[in-house]
């Protein structure tokens, strides 16, 4: 690694470039960190306090750790845990556990105020008994502790909530490479941003260019475009929603892609379609979950039956959008 | 007692993190005490002091404040001593990003906020590389792509440090703070300690308090750009 050039270096690990950056020395690129370094007057290490020698042993140290960072792959979660805690009034939950594996949905369902986002937390969290709840949840049965030791408990999880806006001055395409960059190397990124970007106009139902700003998106454009790239580009492989509003974007195939990519979906809703669509979920009363539902398949109809009553008010949504004068509704889609 | 410095860029969201830590050292009934480096005017021991600590504030005034700070870290640890402090903080803020407050073998904490734009890893000198923990603020109202490459390259400028990402309106995140502050610092003589990165050699004729402008006035340690 250290008889690399610049260039070579730079190549492979564009991301060095902020540590190299910091020397304000114009690097010969055709040569490596200790050949640059042997042209450097006294006065630089006399402004470092350090001696060559502690400057190249400080590189190399960098690159060692910063190339493990960048080949570290993410934990495989094959299951997560939650066991039970207490509600706002101190009684104890009534289950014994809940356990989610990657591909499935759980919705969480509940009057406003009532917990939702507080579980949506105590996942985040991968709370032990250290939360107001004291619900503890576990992950591939490790603890947090443990988990410290391996990988950051916190980029196993994605989040997604009303909240989150897109700040970045940038437009599409910039963005979407700068975020792909971060796990895949050069050749692969345009065309994961090709798909990113599809998906996002296919699940947004209005057209966008690559061009556009990411901050001038429409609301429901740039939740399509946050959930197309949760989808692919992050590697959360457990995903938290908390009620994003749906904007006129496909939600439910929104859910069905994120699954694909084997993620775990947590979504705090008040969506009856989108509720029924996941394979189960958890209720919320004063704090505490106090049922767990399993779609049967008496709930699938009532699901499908919803489904084709959402599809009848996209359709005159969309007849209204597009400026038509409405006379029924009924017998249309 | 245990001495831990705080830093980072201005209005980053450092008093409000360090007072939900302070309050969780409280909590568990151990001595804490907090001192707040600024430059020309600061609120923040008030802050402090309204918590029910020990808590004392330095200006720098017309000098540098890093240079104000190491000078006066002395007096302020043994403010501390006196004080019978478990866990002494310091906050102080970032400003030219060129140096840092960083003591070898003290815990060394730099918040750092999503806000303050994507490039900011890059831009932050030794305040943030040289940071044995990173705490990313402000990361709960971006999109998870921005947090992912703000953590990503905070990685970049720090592979050595922990990073975490902490809301400092809710708390979210800081019991785990606390935790790893008790695991990682230490009690060590802090007259035998250096400095992590030298301070700026400076001492031109405006160090000194020149206000004219042009080469005849340049005098001492100047760099031209070239």
């Amino acid at each position: 690694m250290m008889n690399k050039t610049i260039r070579e270096l730079t190549e492979q690990y564009p991301y060095i470039n902020i540590y190299l950056d910091d020397f304000d020395i114009n690097f010969d690129e055709n040569r490596s960190f200790e050949e640059n370094l042997k042209q450097q007057p006294d006065h630089f290490f006399e402004q470092r306090k350090m001696s060559f020698k502690e400057v190249l042993d400080e590189f190399e140290d960098y690159l060692d750790k910063a190339k493990a960072i960048l080949e570290e792959s993410i934990e495989n979660v094959d299951d997560i845990t939650i066991y039970p805690g207490k509600g706002k009034d101190g009684v104890p939950e009534p289950y014994e556990e809940i356990t989610v594996h990657p591909g499935e949905i759980i919705a969480i369902v509940g009057e406003t105020g009532s917990g939702k986002s507080r579980l949506l937390e105590d996942i985040e969290w991968q709370a032990e008994k250290d939360t107001p709840t004291g619900r503890t949840v576990i992950i591939n049965g490790m603890s947090k502790k443990e988990r410290r030791k391996t990988s950051g408990r916190q980029r196993l999880i994605a989040q997604l909530s009303q909240n989150m806006n897109f700040v970045l001055d940038m437009n599409v395409d910039e963005f979407l490479k700068m975020h792909a960059e971060c796990f895949v190397s050069q050749g692969e990124v345009e065309v994961l941003v090709k798909k990113v970007y599809e998906t996002a106009i296919s699940l947004s139902g209005e057209e966008f260019s690559l061009n556009s700003s990411i901050t001038g998106l429409s609301g429901g454009q740039s939740r399509a475009l946050m959930i197309a790239d949760c989808a692919y580009i992050s590697r959360a492989p457990i995903v938290l929603i908390d009620e994003i509003e749906n904007a006129g974007i496909d939600i439910q195939r929104a859910m069905k892609i994120l699954v694909g990519s084997e993620k775990i979906v947590f979504i705090a809703t008040h969506d009856p379609v989108l509720a029924l669509f996941a394979n189960k979920r958890i209720v919320i009363r004063n704090g505490a979950v106090s049922k767990i539902i399993e779609r049967n398949e008496e709930e699938e109809k009532a699901l499908h039956e919803a489904e084709k009553l959402y599809g009848r008010l996209l359709y005159l949504r969309n007849r209204i959008r597009s400026g038509e004068k409405i006379s029924q509704f009924g017998g249309m889609a | 007692m245990r001495l831990v410095t705080f830093a980072g860029p201005p209005a980053g969201g450092k008093t409000t993190v360090l007072c939900k830590i302070i309050k969780c050292f409280k909590n568990e009934g151990i001595p804490v005490g907090a001192v707040k480096f600024d430059c020309l005017q600061t609120e923040d021991d008030r802050i402090f002091g309204a918590m029910g600590i020990p808590s004392k504030k330095g200006l720098s005034a017309e000098l540098c404040p890093d240079h104000y700070f190491i000078t006066n870290i002395p007096d302020v640890y043994n403010w501390g001593q006196k004080n019978d402090l478990e866990y002494l903080f310091t906050e102080s803020a970032g400003l030219c990003n060129r140096c840092s407050p960083y003591i070898r073998n003290i815990l060394s904490i730099c918040i750092i906020d999503q806000l303050s734009g994507i490039n900011s890893p890059q831009k932050i000198g030794p305040l943030l590389k040289l940071a044995d923990m990173v705490l990313i603020t402000k990361g709960d109202i971006v999109s998870q792509a921005e947090r992912e490459v703000f953590y990503r390259r905070v990685q970049m400028a720090n592979p050595h440090g922990e990073i975490y990402f902490v809301n400092g309106l809710t708390g979210q995140g800081i019991y785990e703070i606390c935790e790893r502050i008790k695991e990682l610092s230490s009690e060590c003589v802090l007259e035998e300690q250096t400095l992590r990165f030298p301070m700026p050699m400076a001492l031109c004729s405006y160090c000194l308090g020149e206000t004219k402008i042009g080469e005849e006035y340049q005098i001492g340690n100047v760099k031209k750009i070239g």
